[in-house]
């Protein structure tokens, strides 16, 4: 890359930060560190299992797209580079759920 | 299309712009973040396969681990904000706060390397431990615990797996901040930091043969230093940034599933 291309990215990279005041940091902060402190409360609720997991992980999904927004910027990059990234995370990883049902059947159908 | 790129190249000097926005580095970071993120997945979707499949998983951990666990997790959510005030001080090109900060983010992981350090150091002197790890002289193994690590062995091997894991990256993310704050100073720290962590540590402790990765992580780093000495721009720390914010993230996700879906809740 030279330097013309390099500057006018590190401009476009300093243009965006220069829009965030620091105040939406701190406000992400504060929202992880209380759906962290509902998190560790929901722990002593002794909930049914299935139940308390769905809300874990529906907590942790919010605190992870919080964190990807905001603290790694991905908010402020092209639409292309979002999708690009963010939807073949989602598919590798939804991919790793075809083992639950196997899971499953040890479980309820024991090993034959 | 490329042709015309091609060309425009040639008589300008002017590359064609970057695809996604930005620059080759932190396309690079993205791609290597996607590919860790399967990494850990693959620990996760294991640990959650052992739990669904085995009956009686066990739930170990008491409020002092809880507790513990999260004061990690609040170092880690601190540590993030520090390192986006670091980014953010280099973008403006304030390098004595974007250093500062620097130094925050690596006191807020070292601390939560140490609070997994005690956590892991008091589960394997009650008992819950891998057949790897040598027995704990002189120190009675609670019945609780035992009995989990000999009859759901599952359990102790997907939890240190997962969280060695996961302290593995927090421990090579501060070096790598590390390296980016102070360059070649950091060298002789990293060397006191191994023979702090390799002289106070028990022989029969896991910790004791860890903390020879700092010892290799500082020669790797003194080749990198020493091959291409640099000063690092706002880039070089936002690209570090974002390995750290996904340390923090795959943490956000091993504290409810391994430690909150395991508390033992007693009720009086």
């Amino acid at each position: 890359m030279n330097d013309a291309t390099q500057f006018a990215l590190e401009q476009r990279v300093a243009e965006q930060h220069r829009h965030h005041g620091k105040a939406q940091f701190f406000w992400v902060w504060g929202a992880l560190l209380v759906m962290t402190g509902f998190e560790v409360y929901l722990g002593y609720q002794n909930m049914e299992p299935v139940r308390m997991l769905s809300i874990l992980m529906g907590l942790s999904l919010l605190k992870a797209g919080l964190i990807i927004a905001y603290f790694m910027h991905m908010k402020f990059e092209l639409s292309r580079m979002k999708w690009l990234t963010m939807s073949s995370l989602l598919v590798c990883l939804s991919l790793m759920c075809i083992f639950f049902p196997d899971a499953y059947r040890i479980i309820h159908l024991g090993v034959k | 299309m490329s042709d015309v790129a091609v060309q425009h190249g040639v008589a300008t000097g002017v590359y064609e712009p970057s695809l996604f926005g930005t620059y080759s580095k932190k396309i690079g970071m993205w791609l290597f973040l996607l590919s860790d993120s399967l990494t850990f997945g693959a620990l996760l979707f294991a640990y959650s396969y052992g739990r669904i499949s085995t009956p009686n998983w066990p739930t170990p951990f008491h409020s002092e681990s809880i507790r513990n666990a999260t004061l990690m997790t609040a170092f880690l959510l601190t540590s993030s904000l520090t390192m986006v005030l670091a980014v953010r001080a280099a973008v403006f090109g304030n390098a004595k706060a974007q250093r500062w900060w620097l130094l925050a983010t690596m006191a807020c992981g070292t601390a939560f390397v140490i609070l997994h350090g005690r956590e892991w150091s008091k589960l394997i002197a009650e008992g819950l431990t891998l057949p790897m790890f040598p027995a704990v002289p002189g120190h009675e193994a609670a019945a609780e615990y035992k009995n989990v690590a000999e009859t759901v062995p599952q359990f102790p091997a997907t939890f240190f797996g997962l969280t060695g894991m996961h302290m593995l990256h927090v421990t090579l993310g501060v070096v790598y901040l590390g390296i980016v704050a102070l360059r070649k100073k950091f060298i002789p720290i990293l060397l006191g930091l191994w023979l702090v962590a390799w002289l106070a540590t028990p022989a029969y402790s896991p910790f004791h043969y860890g903390a020879h990765l700092l010892l290799l992580t500082a020669v790797v780093a003194g080749i990198v230093l020493w091959l291409r000495p640099k000063v690092y721009d706002s880039a070089d720390v936002e690209v570090a940034g974002l390995y750290w914010h996904f340390v923090d993230l795959v943490w956000m996700f091993i504290f409810p599933l391994v430690y909150l879906m395991s508390t033992r809740i007693i009720r009086s």
